[in-house]
Formats: structure tokens, sequence, C-alpha cells
């Protein structure tokens, strides 16, 4: 990159750049998930479209492996929705917290804006604002479209190429997702009441499974984590922040 | 229109409430109460774990060998090692077990 081209650049152009170049690790590590999700959404019953639809109008991994997941077993399509919304609420956070850095923008950016802050998003977005400088919607969006873009396109590919695989048994097709989401867990791990709160909802999740039956194991599972962590006398004493 | 097509456009209409809607609501209060903090804290393991547990249960020594060395691997490597390590074991033993 000559210095002159750098130079006939508009603040906006740069601040696009800037952002672009943050955005790499992310396109990066998310990819073969994308593709991942494609074509295990295609072994649980998706079209290719369907697929690609999904990772357009969602845009948050984990909550799509959940729904198709769901899906291959027959939930009820509101339970579906139910839990991708519940994989999905950890965004309210977010929002909340990086609001006031995007409130000096038109309302249509603000809109635009929201739709694609995932947690790399917001993470990128937040340590922009700590270091003190205001965050732009050129900037914002160089890091945010490499991945929305890359992320789409993955998803096609991986559910196009999902649909020639033969035996899928054999590859471990059908296991998969439990082994990623054990991943997303374990990721959780430094969080407190991790423990307590993973056995709690195991065990009541394999309780309703063997009695009320697929797919209730789901919101009793979950219900019985998040009351059980709510509920813990430190829970209490923990001083509140805003 | 498909079922998985509403599906989808109910989840990215309940997804973007999500993004938003801190912004819009939580933003508003001072404080959240800890115990309320807490519980959100939970939500995330807590759904997952119920998509992992129940799927011990049908599976057979591959799918728990597979899990186990997945779960070590996740305590040192990243989410990618840890599920090539588990979607390798799972694949192996499969060959031998069926």
């Amino acid at each position: 990159m000559s210095s002159q081209a750098t130079a006939e650049r508009s603040p906006a152009t740069g601040d696009f750049w800037e952002g672009f170049r943050l955005s790499i690790p992310v396109v990066v590590a998310s990819g073969p998930f994308a593709m991942l999700f494609g074509a295990l959404a295609v072994g649980n019953g998706f079209t290719v479209f369907e697929a690609f639809l999904m990772s357009a109008t969602v845009f948050g991994g984990a909550s799509q492996m959940v729904g198709i997941e769901l899906f291959g077993q027959h939930v009820a399509p509101w339970l579906i929705v139910l839990s991708i919304f519940a994989v999905n609420f950890r965004h309210v956070l977010y929002s909340a917290a990086i609001g006031r850095h995007l409130a000096h923008w038109p309302l249509f950016q603000q809109a635009v804006g929201y739709f694609i802050l995932t947690d790399p998003q917001y993470a990128i977005a937040e340590s922009k604002a700590e270091s003190g400088r205001k965050v732009g919607f050129a900037f914002y969006m160089g890091a945010a479209l490499p991945v929305y873009v890359s992320w789409n396109i993955l998803t096609a590919l991986g559910a196009f190429f999902g649909q020639m695989i033969p035996d899928t048994h054999a590859l471990g097709i059908d296991f998969l997702l439990p082994i990623y989401f054990l991943g997303l867990v374990m990721g959780f791990r430094k969080r407190p009441l991790w423990l307590p709160v993973v056995i709690a909802s195991a065990a009541a999740s394999i309780l309703a499974y063997k009695t009320i039956g697929s797919p209730w194991h789901v919101t009793v599972g979950a219900f019985a984590g998040v009351v059980f962590a709510a509920l813990m006398p430190s829970s209490g004493e923990r001083e509140a922040r805003p | 229109m498909s079922t998985i097509f509403w599906i989808t456009i109910a989840a990215a209409v309940a997804t973007y409430l999500t993004r938003i809607g801190g912004h819009l609501v939580i933003s508003r209060f001072e404080n959240i109460h800890p115990r309320v903090e807490a519980g959100l804290n939970a939500v995330p393991a807590a759904v997952l774990t119920t998509l992992v547990a129940p799927a011990m249960l049908d599976a057979g020594p591959a799918e728990w060998a597979a899990v186990i060395v997945a779960a070590l691997v996740a305590l040192r490597g990243g989410l990618m090692s840890m599920f090539l390590a588990g979607a390798a074991v799972l694949i192996a033993l499969r060959q031998f077990m069926g």
C-alpha cells in the first residue's frame, strides 16, 4: 500500500480498514464453524437455502447450532425459537453496555449496528471505546462486514458439500453437535457458579428427558440451572453492578 | 413456505430483540439485582448443558470416549482444537464399533 494512497483516503475509509484488520482473526476463527453449521444443517433436514437464510438473518453461531439440533429432534417450532432466544440472550448485556458508544450515530445506522452485534464484535467495539476513541460507523462496519459476508458464504459452501457426504454415521455427523456444545459449556467455566449450574442443568435435563421426554428436557434443564444460580446464597451477597 | 423458514424468521426477530433490547431496556436501569445477574450469567451454560447431558445417555463407548477427550483438550486448547480432537476420536472409534 503506497503512502500516497493512504493520504488520499477520507478518514471514514481509514476507519473502515482499521476495523477490517481487526476482523481478520474473527473471520479465520469462525469460518470452519460456518462450514460445519452448513453441513450439519443439511444433515438435519435443512436445504442449502434454508441454512444460508438462517446464517444471514440470525447470525449467531451457537444459537444456529441449537436451532438445527432441536429441529433434528423434531422439537415444537416455538420451543426451538425460545431456545435460540435463550442462547442469544447474552446479547442483551452487550447491547446495554455498548449502547452509549453508538448513540451518536443516525438511527438507521444504529439499527444496522445492533443487527450484527456478535460476541467478537462487542469485544472489538468495546476495546476501541475503552481506548478513549469514538466508535464510528465506518470502523464498526469494517470490523463486522467481513465476518458477516464470510459467515454466509461459508455456510452455503458447507451446506453444499454437506449434501454429498455419503455415510454420515461413520463420520460422526450425528454426534458432532453435542461435542461442539460441550466446548461452549467449557468455555464458560470461569463464570461464577459454573460447575454447580452445569450439574443442576445436567441432572434436571436427564431427569426430564427420562420422564416427560424430549423436548422438555431443554426448558426444564435450563430453568433448573438459572433458578439454582439465582437462589444460591452467594448471589444475593455479591455487590450489584450497573 | 416451510416450517424451517418460519422458525428462522421468528428466531431472527427474537435474536434482534436481544441485540437491540439491552440498549432500549436494560440500559435504563441503574442497577441489575445481583440475583437476576447471577441468573442471567448462568443462562448460556444452563441451556447448552441440556443439549449435551441427555445425548450422553443414548450414546455408546465411542461417543463417551470422544466427549472425555474433547473435555480434556478444552481445559487447555480452544474450541476448535477440542472439537477436532473429539471428532477424530469419534470417527476413529466408530470405524471399529459401528
